[in-house]
C-alpha cells in the first residue's frame, strides 16, 4: 500500500543510517522556525492568507528543490489522514502540523533527512534529522535551505529580537537542536535520574520519549537547547553536542560496567527479551519498547549478533499506530494491533516467518 | 478627555497602535471602541495554552491593565492582537506585534532566555547595517584588548578603523560592501 505521493514504510536516513556515536545517540536534529513579513502567523492568518503563504515558499523553493534531487511537496489535505500520521510517526513532521491539514505542507527530501514544513505554528519551520550526533552537520544543512529560501522570501526579521517567531521562546536565532539518546545501561544501573538533573541544571531540556509525562519508555531521552535569544547559532550546537557527548561518555561506562561485573544478568536479559519478541503473538506498544531497547542494548555490547542494529530505531517508528496501519492496509484496534504488532516484530526478526 | 471619534463621551479607551515604527494613541469612549470593531479578536484560540509563559507574561499586564480608572488597550494594528491576548495565548500575531509590545518584551524576553539581544544569524537582506553594527561592537572589544595588553600602535590603528565604520554605518551602511 505504498503511496505513489511518497509517504510510505521506506526507512528515513535517521533510521537506517548510522553516524558518530550511534550505538548511543539514535538521531540528532535541527530545526530553524521563520515567518514571512508581510502575513500574520498561522494561527492568525486567514485561508487566503494561508494559502499564499503555501504558494510563495513553493515558487522561493525552486533553486532548493533543484538542489534537492529526489524531493516531494506533500499538502496536508492531500494526504489521507493515516499517512499524514505515519509522517509524524517517522518524526519528518510535527502533530501540530497536522491539526489543520486544510493549509498546511511539507517538502520532503528523498532521504527524508530535510522537511520544511509550511503553515505549522510558524509560516516555516526548517527540519534537518540525521543518524547518530552529528548536529553541526544538520545545522549546515538547515541553514543551506533556509539561505536559499530567504533569497526568495521576505522573512520577518528584527536586529534586537532576531527572527520574529510566532512564540516568544523561539524568538532570536529560532533554533531548536535536540538528540535522541539512548541510555538503558544509565538506568540499569539507577544514575539516569543523576544524569539527567545534572543536564537540566546547565539550561537544556530533558524529556522522556514516548512515555507518559516524565516516564522514560525505552530509555530513549531527548535532550535540546531551551535558550534561542543571545547565543547565536554554533553556540547553542555546540554547547548541546558537548552536553550530549559525556551523556555518551556516561553512558559507556555504565556498558563497561555492565559487562564487568553483572555480564550473565545481562546477557540473560537481552536474549530473554529477544525471545519475547521472536515468540510472542500479542504485543503493547509499552512493552515493545522496553524488550526492544534491551535488544538493542544486547547487541551493542556484542551479546546478540543475528539481529542489526537498527531494529530499534526503525521498529520504535513502524510498530506505531499508523504505521501498523498501513502496512495491514486497514484499520486496527485493540487486541487485532497487538496481534499485528507481534507480527511484524516476529517477521522482521526471521524474515521467513511470513508462511505461519 | 473626550472622545477622539464622538467628540461627545469621554475617552475611556485608550489604544496604542505602531504604525510604521510610529507609534500612536487613540483615545476612544466605550462605545465608538466597540463600533470600531476592536473586540473582534476569537477570544478562543485553537492553541492550548502555554502555562509556564502565560505565567510569567500576566506579571507583567497587572500594572498596565488599569491606569486611574480608564481601560489602556495596547493592540497590534495589523493582526489585531492585543497584549492582553498575547499574555494569554502566549503567541505573537505577526511580526508588527514585536514591535506593538516592545516596552514590555525586554524583561518577558530576559525571563525567558536571560537576554535581550539576538546574536545569531543575520538574514542576506537585512544585511548591511545590522553586520556593520555588530563588527564594530567585535572591533570595540578587541581594541580594549589591545589597551589592556598595551599594544598602543595596533590599537591606533583599530581605532581609526572602527572611526572609519562608524561613519560609514551614519550614513546608511549599504553603500559599500568590501568590508
Ligand atoms: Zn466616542
Ligand atoms: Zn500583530
Amino acid at each position: 500500500m505504498k503511496s505513489a505521493e511518497g509517504v510510505g514504510l521506506q526507512s528515513s536516513k535517521w533510521m537506517s543510517g548510522s553516524g558518530p556515536d550511534g550505538e548511543i545517540v539514535m538521531s540528532s536534529r535541527v530545526r530553524l522556525a521563520r515567518n514571512i513579513q508581510q502575513f500574520p502567523v498561522p494561527f492568525l492568518a486567514s485561508d487566503s492568507q494561508l494559502s499564499k503563504v503555501s504558494e510563495q515558499v513553493l515558487a522561493a523553493s525552486c533553486l532548493l528543490r533543484e538542489q534537492m534531487g529526489d524531493q516531494n511537496f506533500l499538502r496536508m489535505d492531500h494526504l489521507e489522514p493515516l499517512q499524514r500520521q505515519v509522517l509524524v510517526e517517522k518524526h519528518l513532521i510535527s502533530p501540530l502540523l497536522i491539526k489543520e491539514p486544510h493549509s498546511s505542507a511539507v517538502l520532503l527530501r528523498g532521504d527524508e533527512a530535510i522537511s520544511i514544513m509550511v503553515n505549522e505554528e510558524d509560516h516555516l519551520r526548517i527540519q534537518c534529522l540525521l543518524p547518530g550526533l552529528q548536529l553541526e552537520v544538520a545545522l549546515e544543512e538547515a541553514n543551506f535551505c533556509d539561505d536559499l529560501l530567504e533569497a526568495g522570501l521576505d522573512y520577518a526579521y528584527d536586529g534586537q529580537w532576531g527572527f520574529l517567531t510566532t512564540c516568544p521562546t523561539n524568538a532570536g536565532t529560532g533554533l531548536r537542536a535536540s538528540v535522541m539518546v539512548h541510555l538503558p545501561a544509565l538506568v540499569l544501573t539507577k544514575q539516569i535520574n543523576r544524569v539527567l538533573s545534572a543536564i537540566a541544571q546547565v539550561g537544556l531540556a530533558v524529556r522522556g520519549m514516548y512515555g507518559e509525562g516524565s516516564e522514560v519508555t525505552g530509555n530513549l531521552v531527548q535532550i535540546s537547547n531551551q535558550i534561542t535569544l543571545g547565543q547565536n547559532e554554533a553556540e547553542i550546537v555546540k554547547n548541546l553536542s558537548g552536553v550530549t557527548r559525556q551523556v555518551v561518555e556516561q553512558e559507556a561506562q555504565a556498558r563497561q560496567i555492565l559487562l564487568n561485573e553483572r555480564r550473565d544478568r545481562v546477557c540473560d536479559r537481552v536474549n530473554r527479551a529477544f525471545g519475547i519478541l521472536r515468540h510472542s503473538w500479542l504485543m503493547s506498544s509499552q512493552e515493545a519498547m522496553q524488550l526492544l531497547s534491551d535488544v538493542r542494548l544486547g547487541v551493542d555490547l556484542g551479546l546478540i549478533s543475528e539481529v542489526p542494529g537498527t531494529i530499534l530505531k526503525e521498529l520504535m517508528v513502524f510498530l506505531r499506530p499508523a504505521c501498523l496501519q498501513l502496512a495491514a492496509g486497514h484499520a486496527l484496534e485493540g487486541i487485532d494491533r497487538e496481534r499485528e504488532r507481534a507480527r511484524l516484530i516476529r517477521r522482521w526478526l526471521t524474515p521467513q516467518e511470513d508462511a505461519k | 478627555m473626550l472622545c477622539n471619534e464622538c467628540k461627545k463621551r469621554p475617552a475611556k479607551v485608550h489604544l496604542t497602535y505602531i504604525i510604521d515604527h510610529e507609534q500612536t494613541v487613540q483615545h476612544l469612549c466605550e462605545q465608538c471602541a466597540r463600533e470600531k470593531g476592536e473586540f473582534h479578536f476569537d477570544s478562543h484560540p485553537p492553541f492550548s495554552i502555554h502555562n509556564l509563559l502565560t505565567g510569567l507574561m500576566n506579571l507583567d499586564i497587572q500594572p498596565a491593565a488599569q491606569v486611574m480608572g480608564n481601560v489602556v488597550k495596547i493592540q497590534c494594528v495589523s493582526c489585531g492582537l492585543t497584549y492582553a491576548q498575547f499574555g494569554q495565548i502566549g503567541r505573537f500575531g505577526c511580526s508588527s506585534c514585536y514591535l506593538t509590545f516592545a516596552d514590555r518584551l525586554a524583561p518577558l524576553m530576559r525571563r525567558i532566555h536571560g537576554s535581550t539581544q539576538h546574536v545569531g544569524k543575520v538574514p542576506a537582506r537585512a544585511g548591511g547595517s545590522i553586520k556593520l553594527r555588530r563588527s564594530i561592537e567585535e572591533m570595540r572589544d578587541h581594541l580594549q584588548n589591545l589597551v589592556e595588553r598595551e599594544e598602543f600602535e595596533q590599537a591606533a590603528q583599530v581605532r581609526d578603523k572602527i572611526r572609519e565604520l562608524e561613519v560609514r554605518a551614519q550614513n546608511g551602511g549599504d553603500s559599500h560592501e568590501e568590508c
